[in-house]
């Protein structure tokens, strides 16, 4: 496929309660692995999937933090985190599992507004 | 761009995280239980972020709720939600 | 003239989503917009599987669904790994997985999530229908 657009998958809810967080993760995938121009926009609850020391063996799933890992190997980069979701949520970058830029929320609804595709999981 | 918002003001989060990534030059539509945030003292808080609100009739309907939309707020059917689909892009939805 | 390709994330019934994307269907090929592909997400894969009865008001979801796909040529695409794992099996499936009979609706695909950003891709307009 020759047409890159920029597609933004937006992550709103938290990890494991629910299998959208690991159904977004798996769109960006996709997306990247078609050569898209993805962009990860963690909002709200989507910024718990970003805390590092995930262990959720025990509840008998996989760990959503060993996928984010894998996100270099298909070039996935563009990584965002709004700057009140985490503050209220008391995190700080040093919680995070890997490498996000923080955002306010008018610099992340300009990025938003950028994109040809918007999928919000 | 235009923003969806399906679920209800009372007790979801979608249209209070939706607010705060819209601006002026938005769109927001209400459709399915997203409707009820067309009523009583809710459009204030959306007005104060874009003045294009816009409410899905055929829902409004259903619920019973057509005449009790704020005037400032615009009901349009299912050929005027494809239209907005036209006019404007990206489309994020908020549920 | 648009193109459109729509996600459907809730299961019928349980949810407005296919409803709502269905009604939103029919509203885009009336005014003369092209659909080029629905693809059926998370719970949404429920809306391809066969053994649904009708309600009093009216056509069994999948069967809707079918017409509208042969009438103006829509792809229908259900999520492979989303399906599997909530019991919505094509025949191929079933055979591999000795499951017996499959019930993914005719009219329907199984298949990834590359069929979604394809659809992506090739769209002027991109629309999900959220739980």
């Amino acid at each position: 496929m020759s047409t890159s657009k920029q597609i933004a998958i937006v992550f709103r809810q938290p990890p494991y309660g629910s299998s959208f967080a690991r159904e977004a993760l798996d769109t960006a995938m996709a997306a990247a692995a078609f050569d898209q121009k993805v962009s990860l926009v963690f909002i709200g609850d989507g910024v718990w999937q970003l805390i590092a020391n995930q262990q959720p063996q025990a509840i008998g799933q996989r760990s959503l933090e060993k996928q984010l890992a894998t996100l270099p190997l298909y070039d996935v980069d563009r990584l965002y985190a709004d700057a009140a979701a985490l503050s209220q949520r008391g995190l700080h970058t040093g919680d995070l599992s890997l490498p996000v830029e923080v955002l306010d929320s008018d610099a992340i609804a300009t990025l938003l507004k950028q994109q040809d595709v918007v999928l919000s999981f | 761009m235009l923003h969806i918002v399906n679920k209800s003001p009372h007790g979801n989060p979608a249209l209070r995280d939706c607010l705060r990534f819209c601006d002026r030059n938005d769109v927001l539509l209400l459709i399915e239980d997203g409707v009820y945030a067309a009523i009583g003292e809710h459009p204030e808080s959306l007005l104060a972020v874009t003045p294009n609100i816009r409410v899905l009739s055929e829902d409004l309907n259903a619920r019973g709720l057509l005449g009790r939309i704020d005037s400032r707020v615009t009901a349009v059917d299912y050929a005027g939600f494809v239209q907005l689909c036209c006019e404007h892009h990206p489309i994020q939805s908020w549920f | 003239m648009s193109t459109f390709a729509l996600l459907v994330l809730g299961a019928p019934h349980s949810t407005s989503a296919e409803q709502s994307a269905w009604h939103f269907s029919q509203a885009l090929l009336a005014a003369g917009h092209r659909l080029f592909r629905v693809f059926f997400f998370h719970d949404g894969v429920q809306c391809g599987n066969a053994l649904q009865l009708p309600t009093a008001a009216g056509t069994a979801v999948p069967i809707r669904w079918q017409q509208l796909a042969r009438d103006h040529h829509v792809d229908l695409v259900v999520c492979v790994a989303s399906a599997l794992k909530r019991g919505v099996v094509n025949a191929e499936e079933a055979e591999r997985h000795q499951l017996g009979a499959g019930n993914l609706a005719e009219g329907f695909d199984l298949s990834g999530l590359g069929q979604w950003i394809e659809a992506c891709i090739l769209a002027d307009r991109v629309v999900t229908f959220g739980p």
